[in-house]
């Protein structure tokens, strides 16, 4: 244990701090999906991860279709363009996949008014089945026989390994917090996660389409009485997942720049993590807990070491859980004020 | 509802059935013969079933002890309701506790080794369980994810206990019958020879014979045996405890934990006890697993996905009916291995076959006796409900 080496300075206090804000936005983004799913379904949509995983490869793909396979250094100004293209191709990707685990997956369970366990393990189920089918697209395209013209999509070395951005974004610092260099990269992650949590809130808060979703979390029955489309409801639902979880997967991309099949199992477990902490079913819970674990974690990897970092995460859970049994701002998506 | 299920679902259905309504011995004898079979099958390798790339016998080790697991679990799930994700934790501690103790400075018999490791798992669950069962639902599902993910990460970072390497050379149990004594004498008391099939006629095979109680890399025949006699006592035990108070006040508790508490059960004592309960069966299996054949065992042994195909067997068998969660034990540790000749492509079909499962069949493969009768019931009085107020429509 070494509480010198976050406590020791200012200056590293506020650099673990920061580095965890980065990861933190991310978490939230994605705990986005599991939450809002939870507060219309009270179901955890296991395959949640593999959804933000699909946006990681498609962020991938986006940058090998227009620049190529070789790799290459640029500045985030450089990359912008890119980006927005991949963020636009991961969205839907990923938004895609979600509405059709929707589809395959929850929505004959629903029908059948099925219990809610067999929906985690139909969850489960979809979520091995599309995290292997990522790993093993260069099979599925020779089955389909398109392996030659996808190579450089399904195949960079082998498939199931690491699938790297050809690009890497170097980050430039742009000012400083007492010592910690904030960059370029950092910003723009918590500047669109929180543009886009604040978004989604106004959504939800303002909208037709938001009155209906908490309509249905409140009480499904009295929303379909009251003429609320339930299905539409769920599907929507889903759709902002999925959107939120590919805007995650490009953030996720800039900062890491590679991905693999099984990237999404522990950032999801993380994101669920987060969204609990927050108060599951609570947007703004979703936005707290990611916040909060990503600077706890990265504080805890400063004391303990970083390999136990996923330690501190889920001992914190147990804590915040223990004094607040719902989560921080215990109050579900049905409950929220317009 | 039942009505769009498959011909065999409803075959099945009644066949249990049929076996609730026939009288004692005809039971008993269903049961013994049963029993038999299912002690005589991997020597008798039935065709179809018998996985042909790798030993079936170590198949069915694998089989059996996930049914194991699915059975502790299912105290937990089924009967108290408690959603537990991180079950492969207590597998791990007991695995972890038995290699500790047969190995390093201490080199206990595994015998001696398994109930410690039992007590130390039952004691992780109390742990456990005390603090984080107030929380409900969802909330605990996570949390005890964490818990899992944290005796994994705890185990790969303490040198103490192997750290990524795993540990080595742990404990078989001890030998019934004559030592082996290499290279030439296998030991035991005696040997049985196995069946081999060409299509589908039996021959005996004299080339690969069991030696009777060898337990060594050489044969898993003889750890099959040996968690199957487990099995049938920890299903001894969980009969007697489910048709107890301890069972009814778990029932209860699941059903409506609000109602059950102010009609003085006491929710919490009783969820601690499923939740002990369930660890110790847990750590149970880990024992075995960690002195089964290879006697090695490392983190990548317990990775959290393993605690997800826990609860998909529990699930998938029908929480709350033991036959299901054994059922489901033994179909989700069976079918990847059956089709191992599809190599990679397994985990994908695994994958795809428990999604279609649970959408044809949400209530489970043997759904608990209890729910099937509420669910018949349910259907009854909605189908007089329709007919009363057809009548009043007409009048």
């Amino acid at each position: 244990m070494d509480f010198g080496a976050l406590f020791g300075s200012l200056d590293n206090f506020l650099s673990f701090t920061m580095g965890g804000l980065v990861f933190g936005a991310i978490y939230a983004l994605i705990a986005l999906g599991y939450t809002m799913v939870y507060g219309v379904l009270q179901l955890i949509n296991f395959a949640h991860s593999e959804v933000f995983m699909y946006g990681t490869f498609a962020v991938a793909w986006v940058f090998i279709a227009l620049h190529g396979t070789g790799s290459a250094t640029w500045s985030l100004g450089h990359a912008i363009p890119y980006l927005l293209v991949a963020l636009i191709a991961a969205m839907l990707l990923s938004a895609g996949v979600a509405l059709l685990l929707e589809r395959l997956a929850y929505r004959p369970l629903i029908n059948k008014g099925a219990p809610k366990l067999i929906a985690l393990i139909s969850a489960i189920g979809a979520s091995f089945a599309l995290a292997e089918a990522m790993g093993l697209r260069d099979r599925i395209a020779s089955w389909v026989g398109l392996d030659g013209k996808l190579a450089n999509y399904v195949a960079p070395n082998k498939a199931r390994d690491v699938f790297s951005n050809p690009v890497s974004i170097q980050p430039h610092g742009l000012f400083e917090i007492g010592g910690y260099k904030v960059t370029d990269v950092d910003l723009v992650i918590v500047v669109a996660a929180l543009v886009m949590m604040v978004a989604l809130d106004q959504f939800v808060r303002r909208t037709r389409f938001g009155r209906g979703i908490r309509a249905v979390a409140q009480d499904p029955e009295s929303a379909a009485l009251m003429g609320v489309n339930s299905t539409r409801v769920v599907q929507l639902t889903f759709l902002i997942g999925g959107l939120m979880a590919g805007a995650a997967a490009t953030l996720y991309m800039m900062k890491i720049g590679s991905t693999r099949q099984n990237a999404g199992f522990l950032l999801g477990v993380k994101a669920f993590t987060a969204a609990v902490m927050g108060g599951i079913g609570n947007l703004r819970g979703a936005l707290l807990g990611g916040l909060i674990l990503g600077v706890m974690e990265n504080w805890g990897s400063a004391v303990f070491g970083s390999e136990w970092k996923d330690v501190v995460a889920f001992i914190l859970l147990v804590l915040i859980l223990l004094v607040r049994p719902s989560g921080l701002l215990g109050e579900s998506l049905g409950k929220a004020r317009a | 509802m039942m009505g769009r299920d498959l011909g065999i679902a409803r075959r099945w259905d009644r066949v249990v059935d049929r076996y609730q309504a026939s009288s004692r011995p005809v039971k008993i004898v269903a049961v013994t013969l049963v029993l038999v079979f299912a002690y005589a099958l991997p020597l008798l390798r039935p065709p179809i079933i018998t996985t042909q790339s790798i030993d079936f016998g170590g198949v069915m080790f694998r089989v059996i002890a996930f049914a194991l697991v699915a059975l502790g679990l299912n105290i937990v799930i089924g009967y108290a309701g408690l959603l537990d994700l991180g079950y492969v934790g207590f597998y791990a501690c007991g695995a972890y506790t038995t290699a500790v103790l047969t190995t390093y400075h201490w080199h206990w018999p595994f015998f001696l080794a398994l109930p410690v490791a039992i007590l130390v798992t039952m004691v992780t669950g109390v742990v456990l369980g005390a603090p984080t069962l107030r929380v409900r639902g969802d909330y605990l599902a996570i949390v005890t994810l964490g818990f899992g993910e944290i005796i994994r990460i705890t185990v790969t970072n303490v040198e103490w206990l192997g750290a990524a390497a795993g540990i080595k050379d742990i404990a078989h149990p001890n030998n019934i019958g004559k030592a082996p004594t290499p290279p030439f004498d296998p030991g035991g008391m005696f040997a049985i020879p196995r069946l081999t099939w060409e299509g589908f006629v039996p021959s005996v095979d004299h080339k690969h014979e069991t030696h009777v109680l060898i337990f060594g890399a050489l044969d898993a025949i003889p750890y099959y045996w040996l968690v199957l006699t487990v099995l049938i006592l920890v299903l001894i035990g969980d009969r007697l405890i489910k048709a107890s108070r301890v069972g009814r006040a778990w029932e209860a508790t699941r059903e409506d934990e609000d109602a059950a508490e102010l009609m003085g059960v006491q929710t919490f004592k009783y969820k601690l006890m499923a939740f002990a309960l369930g660890a110790a069966i847990g750590g149970l299996s880990g024992s075995f697993y960690a002195s089964s054949q290879s006697g090695y065992i490392n983190p990548l042994s317990f990775p959290l996905l393993l605690s997800m195909l826990f609860v998909a067997s529990v699930i998938v068998g029908g929480a709350g009916n033991r036959w299901g969660a054994i059922a489901g034990g033994a179909l989700v540790a069976y079918l990847p291995e059956r089709f191992r000749d599809f190599a990679d492509y397994r985990l994908l079909v695994f994958g795809l076959a428990l999604t279609v499962l649970a959408v044809w069949r949400p209530e489970g493969l043997l759904p608990p006796r209890r729910t099937r009768r509420a669910k018949k019931a349910e259907a009854e009085i909605e189908a007089l409900e329709e007919g009363e107020l057809d009548e009043v429509d007409h009048a």
